[in-house]
């Protein structure tokens, strides 16, 4: 008791459950129906969507440094199996929406590296026009629903999401993402009891870096073995998973998704994964874990050269394709740079727009009059 | 013409929208079984069933956080706050997602939502559940805010609000539930962002909003009768928007403005009206504006205190006098 | 292509850095996220990591140095490749064009003035401020009323709109009593001259009041009078009047005493000039010309048109001016040019019989003339006999800041021998 509030906790090499304490080789859930389904070419464009989240991430560490990105920036790299995996398993009537750590998911979605590189430096081409910033990407005609900053805000939106596609009688299911730091929100509380009682077809999705900010989950959260744990609480399925595992990753998830269509159900998985960079780029990250953790993760579980490891042996990829992808998501990302930085910014009159559906599609319906901008 | 209570109106505004569009929702505490802690919504689950009139578990920020979430893909759900003083604990949902997500999308996503409920002092209750938030929800853009005082005001402003594609927040009191007007059968709604005057008058401009304004039209009474004094009364019936222009040509009829709120004073809704009034209309005014704003402290429990703290009409003709002096 | 290396923002408060250690040298091969140095920012010792693998060509800020954030510290590229020029920044990242902050956001934040803007009421110190409220100032403003000058009944003494409505309209009925309320006394037999009433003061009344008061309470007045033989005026005027008549018959121009004082006065305003002029405050304007007003009476008023150039005018032209100006004024068709601009005013109360007055300063004009009525008198002749003479007297009200007593007396004189010798008018 005394050590935890007295002293710095550094965590030693990543403490994860027991169950999940297998050696990184080849992924016993590669045969997995869901995963043993997929093409050659369908394994290899989920490569190159996690080479090309990498690419990103990292293209933006160079852009934010030159002062071009002002404001927060927290990068996903570490973690690209998570959206990977579970954003490749979805269908047309299924939802995303996430936390602040959001460019994994967009690009996972589709969005494409020039809008969303152009939105961190506030241009007018960005997703948002400039008006959302990093940890605001939006894309509703890619059912992915943001990109939101307050942590565990997100919770009841995403259950909010599942409840409309049950209303509407549809067959699909809302992914509702956080962090591991998210789980002692209110908010997130109060969704899960929402979810559990209303039997809303809800994924939440704890994508466990181990680290809430600069806190660990053992100073965090009360029985920190297992935050999914608390779903049983409200009589919730769980499920956790390795999250440097983009096999484990589908098949565990694909799990949770028939349960959400069929049964009109909410699973939390908590997924662990690993975060190379700082919470966020204002973070030194040297107060909190060893330089050694990080080098521990990049060698033994980085999911990217895991899944890439897998291929080769496979036969699925060579390694002039794997250079090539390497090298095409470096010049797509340098090429999103340049867009960005051709791009302008929005104008004056423009911080006065899309405040209002009402105002933004004034017409001969608008009934509405008065003042609601004010000087 | 029917005249019905205010909270029937409220009530037959609910029912028109439910049967006028599948997607409504309406959605609350006790607002199904319990047939409403004020009864607004007695009678409509029987009438639309527990798919359309949904009992939530006491937990604001985790129910109208999922109407916003709902909201974004067509469900148009009208959230009922038992007391509009159990919104800060949803404040992050209200102010920060359904006011802001249209705009840090850049115009892809809007929030079709309703949040209903009394925003009131004045019942004995103490001074976590007596307040009126309609200033501090005003003040950020992306949000609309209502305060109908009448019947007639309640059912138009409730469908319009209903109807309109933008989070429109209705405050409601739980004083004039039971105050009865002529409300008519047909479809009507009032518009948003339109002032109305409830009384004519030439001597003095009163502006008021919520039950603030029967406050002020009893005071004019006064006034005309014992004071010969004739006092037009504003009833801004919308905060935002705001009805600038009605509030200024009275005024500038007049000349002389009087502010009426049971807000309290530090950035109550009247500051706002103040500063328009001062900027556009100066070279009208006869005298420097005045107002009427609740006692600045928290709402006292003792009844007879709490109705001296809130503006009653005493205190609101003694203010005229001075604007007219 | 070398890739320029910047002193990187690690922090979004950061805008310098201190270059603490570089980890590497020019010439090795560096990887992605390799460290390259140790940044020293406002917040903590920060470890730069590669972004941008290749070979260190040069290093070019070395350990120790602080630079401001953006400042080139090292260049990495191609194994033999040339090092950039740190000066000649390569292509400096297109910077996202500055918005030029328009001229107007179309936000204003303080109100456009309205169109009509009170004219400032000058404020003299606080303690003697006027205080008034803004529809106040905008009602006096258009009415063209000084506010200073009205008391107000508002908090404070405050002036405010109905003291304004009472000091520029009929005191209605509904309108609150002002402090001034004239006292009527009723006539005991219930009978009186006239009816009691309140008859609206005119602009035209209101006008002359103005002007009046200004003259009678800013200028200092002295007066001079003067009587002259008339007899010499009259038996002239009396035979060119009837040679007119024999030429022209009923239509024959008539001449007037006015007329031949007018060009008397004339005459003598050219013989001493200085009573021809007007007072300007640091100077006194002589005037070049003599432009005569004279003073017409009608039903409601007083009015004074102007004979432009009188100087150069004949007898017979000022008549015939003076005529057709009293008949304009009396159809009150004078323009506003021809009741303005005199140097000198001249005032006629003969035709009523009085014996001699002294009339109120037309301003700017430095004296005016007032004319009574010619009266049959005893008086004394050269030979010290008592005999019937015709005697007018003419007086002179004087600006005392322009005119002196011994011009204004040396005027009269002039006019007194141009009267009782007025053959030289004719000339």
């Amino acid at each position: 008791m005394d050590g935890k509030l007295t002293t710095v906790a550094k965590s030693t090499a990543f403490t994860h459950p027991e169950s999940l304490k297998r050696p990184a080789g080849p992924s016993e859930f590669a045969q997995h129906p869901v995963n043993a389904a997929l093409t050659s070419a369908e394994k290899i464009a989920l490569y190159t969507k996690m080479v090309r989240i990498r690419h990103f991430e990292q293209r933006c560490i160079r852009t934010y440094q030159q002062g071009k990105i002002g404001g927060f920036l927290h990068l996903y790299v570490g973690q690209e199996a998570v959206a990977a995996g579970t954003i490749s398993l979805l269908g047309k009537n299924d939802h995303v929406i996430t936390g602040y750590r959001d460019h994994g998911h967009g690009l996972m979605v589709g969005m494409s590296m020039n809008e969303c590189m152009a939105e961190l430096t506030g241009k007018i081409t960005g997703c948002s026009q400039g008006k959302g910033g990093s940890m605001h990407y939006f894309a509703p005609d890619k059912n992915y629903w943001g990109g939101h900053g307050i942590v565990g805000g997100q919770a009841p939106l995403g259950t909010g999401l599942a409840y409309a596609v049950k209303y509407r009688g549809l067959k699909g299911s809302c992914l509702a993402y956080m962090g591991d730091g998210a789980v002692n929100q209110g908010a997130v509380h109060e969704a899960y009891n929402l979810a559990a009682l209303w039997d809303l077809p809800v994924i939440f999705v704890i994508e466990n870096n181990g680290y809430s900010m600069g806190t660990s989950q053992e100073r965090s959260s009360a029985h920190p073995g297992c935050l999914a744990k608390r779903a049983e609480g409200y009589g919730m399925d769980w499920d956790i998973i390795n999250g440097h595992d983009v096999y484990e990753v589908r098949a565990k998830t694909s799990e949770a998704l028939k349960r959400a269509h069929e049964k009109s159900k909410p699973t939390v998985l908590e997924i662990f994964t690993y975060r190379y960079f700082g919470h966020s780029m204002a973070d030194p990250d040297k107060t909190y874990r060893d330089k050694e953790e990080i080098k521990t993760y990049r060698e033994t579980k980085d999911p990217v050269f895991l899944f890439e490891k897998e291929l080769l042996l496979a036969k699925v990829l060579t390694k002039e394709l794997v250079e090539s992808i390497n090298q095409s998501a470096m010049e797509e990302a340098d090429a999103a740079a340049v867009f960005a930085d051709e791009s302008p910014d929005p104008t004056v009159a423009d911080i006065t727009k899309h405040i209002y559906w009402e105002e933004d599609n004034r017409g001969p319906q608008t009934t509405s009059r008065g003042t609601i901008i004010f000087e | 013409m029917p005249v019905i209570s205010y909270r029937e109106a409220l009530r037959a505004a609910m029912r028109e929208e439910l049967k006028r569009d599948e997607n409504v929702v309406i959605m609350g505490e006790e607002v199904a079984q319990f047939n409403g802690a004020y009864k607004v919504t007695e009678g409509l689950l029987k009438e639309f069933g527990p798919k359309r009139i949904v009992d939530t578990p006491i937990s604001e920020a985790g129910f109208i956080g999922l109407g916003i979430g709902a909201s974004m893909l067509g469900i148009r759900p009208v959230m009922e706050l038992m007391f509009w003083s159990f919104s800060y604990v949803a404040f992050d949902q209200i102010v920060n997602n359904a006011g802001n997500i249209r705009y840090m999308s850049g115009g892809l996503i809007h929030c079709p939502i309703v949040i209903r409920g009394p925003a009131n002092g004045g019942t004995n209750v103490g001074a976590t559940h007596s307040h009126t938030p309609e200033a501090i929800l005003a003040s950020h853009p992306g949000i609309k805010v209502v305060c109908p005082a009448t019947p007639y005001d309640a059912k138009g402003l409730l469908k319009a609000a209903i109807r309109d594609n933008d989070p429109v927040y209705v405050m409601e009191n739980t004083i004039l539930y039971n105050d009865k007007g002529e409300v008519p059968d047909e479809d009507y709604i009032v518009p948003i962002g339109v002032a109305d005057i409830k009384r004519e008058g030439s001597d003095l401009t009163i502006v008021a909003h919520g039950r603030a304004v029967i406050t002020s039209l009893k005071a004019a009474e006064i006034l005309e009768k014992e004071h010969g004094v004739s006092v037009e009364v504003v009833d801004l019936r919308s905060i935002r928007p705001l009805d600038e222009e009605t509030i200024l040509a009275s005024v500038r009829k007049t000349h002389r403005a009087l502010l009426v709120e049971e807000n309290k004073p530090f950035c109550g809704v009247d500051a706002q009206v103040a500063y328009l009034i001062q900027a556009r209309a100066f070279d009208d005014l006869d005298a420097p504006i005045g107002r009427v704003s609740s006692i600045d402290a928290p709402q006292i429990y003792c009844k007879r205190m709490e109705d001296l703290q809130l503006p009653h009409p005493a205190r609101v003709v003694e203010a005229a006098l001075k604007v007219l002096a | 292509m070398a890739e320029m290396i910047d002193m990187p923002k690690l922090s979004d408060t950061m805008s310098v850095g201190t270059l603490v250690k570089w980890n590497i040298k020019e010439g090795q091969t560096v990887a992605f996220g390799d460290i390259l140095a140790e940044v020293e920012t406002d917040k903590a010792t920060m470890e730069l990591s590669c972004t941008v693998p290749g070979t260190i060509l040069k290093i070019y800020a070395p350990a120790g140095s602080q630079l401001p954030v953006g400042d080139p510290i090292c260049a990495i590229g191609k194994k033999g490749e040339e090092a950039p020029d740190p000066k000649a920044k390569s292509t400096p990242p297109k910077a996202s064009p500055t918005p030029a902050i328009p001229e107007s956001t179309g936000i204003p934040c303080i109100p456009e003035a309205p169109a009509s803007s009170p004219a400032p009421v000058t404020a003299k110190s606080d303690a003697t401020r006027t205080k008034a409220s803004p529809y106040a100032k905008r009602m006096a403003e258009k009415a063209a009323l000084n506010l200073a000058k009205l008391s107000g009944t508002g908090p404070e003494g405050r002036i405010v709109g109905r003291d304004v409505v009472a000091a520029t309209s009929i005191p209605a009925a509904t309108a609150p009593a002002t402090p001034l309320s004239v006292a009527v006394a009723k006539p005991s037999d219930g009978k009186g001259i006239q009816d009691d009433t309140d008859v609206p003061v005119s602009n035209m009344r209101a006008t002359i009041a103005r002007r009046l008061i200004e003259s009678k309470t800013t200028v200092p007045h002295f007066y001079l009078e003067v009587e002259i033989d008339a007899a010499p005026l009259l038996a002239m005027r009396e035979s060119i009047n009837k040679r007119l008549a024999d030429a022209g018959g009923e239509k024959a121009l008539k001449l007037s005493v006015n007329d031949f004082i007018l060009k008397a006065s004339a005459e003598a305003l050219r013989q001493v000039p200085a009573v021809n002029a007007s007072w300007a405050g640091t100077s006194i304007r002589q005037h070049s010309a003599v432009h005569l007003a004279f003073g017409v009476a009608l039903e409601d008023g007083l009015v004074t048109p102007v004979v432009r150039d009188a100087h150069s005018k004949s007898l017979k032209e000022i008549a015939l001016e003076a005529k057709a100006l009293i008949g304009k004024a009396r159809s009150k068709k004078l323009t506003p040019a021809e009741m303005s601009g005199s140097t000198f005013t001249v005032t006629n109360l003969g035709m009523y019989g009085v014996s001699g007055f002294f009339g109120i300063i037309n301003m700017p004009n430095a004296a005016i003339l007032s004319v009574g009525a010619t009266i049959k008198k005893a008086v004394v002749d050269e030979q010290d006999r008592i005999v019937i003479g015709q005697r007018m007297v003419i007086g002179l009200s004087g600006d005392h800041r322009v005119v002196d007593g011994a011009n204004g007396a040396q005027f009269l004189q002039a006019l007194k021998q141009i009267l009782e010798a007025p053959t030289s008018i004719i000339l």
